[in-house]
């Protein structure tokens, strides 16, 4: 990294960024626009599968109420990439994650970090809407409280958490009904709201519109604006254009690695790597 | 080949399978309800209230019923249900969640060789586990060997159906951090759990069903028995002891048993049905 990046971007030319056991503070990403700590912060991240290395050496910051999009070609490991923020791969035998992920400066690889608290910070939407088939509306919402034994004002929460997702006008008459009985749009809308319910502070969204029709997705794209006042979103997308239009910076995945991050507008017109430039402009992914 | 004639022969290709679909559904059909009709034709006559009610009356005794074989049916299948289908689901959720190691694929194997293994077999094995021991025959050995048939099936349909669960439903309730055994417990077995409540029911049902394991475990009794440590009557043993008796009015009890111990059977598939039907509005 000789040239000093510009102030708005995090550029890692991968060569330094990769060079394992080196400590991070020595080579510390710029920040991205002030001086605020990151909501999160991950540095030398890598996840393998058995053998198979499918995130390499990724170090990255976002900060508090941003949105964050990561996108690159189908296998470059967004998802993977995500889910090692909330430790959704414990439970995936034979996979391995190394290196730190900090939130609110915390490591929550640390072995004094219990994942199931964990995951009620880090909230996760996923690429198909998965609401429970045996709970109703209400209770799909309200899951996250029941399960854990969170009391409370359970009718509050859930007719909160249902119009913070947009969902409220659509579902109020019909609470009771079973959550699969929705539309694809709405049971998204739904789990949206069920991951907001036990009030995460960082919520990930793996592909979340992937699987719903124009209209939809730009209820859920909409959604994530608005969520965007309150909590912290990253959001792996396969659409440049939801990219675009949802978030503030955008990381460019590609073969497992992180190939260049920046603030979205300057990775869509003016990225620094040429092989952003090449996905970005449509030559290959 | 031009559109209409190639439209023309899809048309008669597809009106020909469904013909013969038809007429193999018709012959399967055929030999079902001949059992239901033939069962019903002989057997209705006998039923009456005392055919539920009374204790078995000797030959050439008009009236008299098989009350106590229908109870002692009825209490040993209960005993077995006790004694197996914790057994059974508990076993077969741990396949589903913990068994993929080499434990996991032992009591796999194991399950499926037995489930494989003909009633009798399982009756001598309750013969020598129970009957042997205690020194006389009894309901308590009718319910073990019955316990024993239906632990094996049981395990394996819960395994399939925990396993039929989409990940993604587990996923989801992790994330929402929910703890692992409650995401097992609150999450994917009750997703699984109308299937497993089905897959129960089927197993009482057809334990309720067998004969050789209980004719040298449970035996036959005269009389009414609730009493686990004494021989009990059941229904399947009294319809072989009618039906192989050399009297007439013996053979239209036979008939008449047949037709109770069918509807038991049915009574339970219907009710597994009701149990498992959706409460949620809009479900699907």
């Amino acid at each position: 990294m000789t040239s000093a990046p510009a102030a708005h971007a995090m550029t890692q030319e991968k060569p330094v960024a990769s060079v394992p056991g080196q400590h991070p503070a020595a080579n510390p990403p710029p920040a991205t626009s002030s001086d605020t700590p990151p909501k999160v912060e991950v540095q030398d991240l890598n996840v393998y599968f058995r053998r198979n290395h499918a995130i390499r050496h990724v170090s990255l910051k976002v900060q508090p109420r941003t949105v964050m999009a990561v996108i690159g070609p189908s296998g470059c490991g967004k998802s993977t990439f995500v889910r090692a923020l909330n430790r959704m791969h414990d439970l995936v035998p034979g996979a391995r994650v190394e290196g730190k992920v900090y939130v609110d400066g915390k490591d929550l690889y640390s072995k004094t970090v219990d994942p199931v608290l964990l995951r009620r910070r880090v909230g996760m939407v996923f690429q198909r809407p998965n609401p429970f088939p045996t709970m109703s509306i209400y209770e799909n919402v309200a899951a996250g409280l029941t399960l854990n034994g969170i009391g409370g004002n359970h009718d509050e929460i859930v007719e909160h958490c249902l119009r913070q997702a947009a969902l409220w006008d659509e579902v109020k008459d019909r609470l009771k009904h079973a959550g699969t009985s929705l539309s694809g749009g709405q049971q998204q809308r739904l789990c949206i709201a069920r991951a907001l319910a036990v009030e995460p502070e960082v919520l990930l969204c793996d592909e979340p519109a992937s699987a719903l029709d124009p209209i939809a997705t730009a209820k859920i794209e909409e959604l994530i604006h608005e969520l965007k006042e309150k909590y912290t979103i990253i959001i792996v997308t396969h659409s440049m254009q939801q990219a675009a239009r949802v978030s503030d910076n955008t990381a460019f995945f590609y073969l497992g690695e992180l190939i260049e991050i920046g603030p979205t507008a300057q990775i869509f017109t003016n990225p620094r790597e040429r092989r952003t430039e090449d996905y970005v402009t449509g030559k290959f992914g | 080949m031009n559109f209409h004639s190639s439209f023309r022969y899809r048309k008669f290709v597809d009106r020909g399978m469904a013909a013969v679909c038809a007429i193999f559904f018709a012959l399967a059909f055929v030999p079902l309800t001949s059992v239901l009709w033939l069962v019903i034709s002989k057997g209705g006559a006998g039923l009456s209230w005392d055919f539920f009610t009374q204790l078995p009356k000797p030959v050439g005794e008009a009236g008299g019923g098989i009350g106590n074989a229908l109870v002692g049916t009825l209490y040993m299948v209960g005993l077995a249900c006790v004694l197996g289908l914790p057994l059974g689901v508990g076993a077969g959720i741990y396949l589903a969640e913990k068994g993929d190691g080499t434990l996991g694929n032992t009591v796999r194997f194991v399950a499926e060789v037995l489930s494989g293994v003909p009633s009798i077999v399982i009756g001598i094995v309750a013969y020598a586990l129970v009957v042997i021991p205690m020194g006389h025959f009894s309901a308590l050995a009718g319910g073990v060997a019955l316990a024993i048939l239906m632990i094996p099936t049981v395990a394996i349909t819960t395994e399939e159906l925990v396993r039929l669960v989409p990940g993604a439903l587990r996923e989801a309730s992790l994330a929402l951090g929910v703890p692992n055994w409650k995401t097992s417990l609150r999450v994917v077995i009750r997703t699984a759990m109308s299937g497993i409540v089905t897959a129960c029911l089927l197993a009482v049902a057809r334990a309720a069903g067998e004969t050789a394991p209980l004719i040298f475990t449970a035996l036959n009794n005269q009389y009414w028995n609730v009493d686990p440590r004494a021989p009990t009557a059941s229904l399947t043993v009294a319809i072989y002891n009618y039906a192989i008796s050399p009297y007439d009015d013996w053979h239209a009890k036979a008939w008449t048993a047949s037709l109770v111990l069918l509807i038991v059977v049915g009574l339970l598939n219907i009710a597994s049905r009701v149990l498992t039907r959706n409460r949620l509005k809009g479900a699907r």
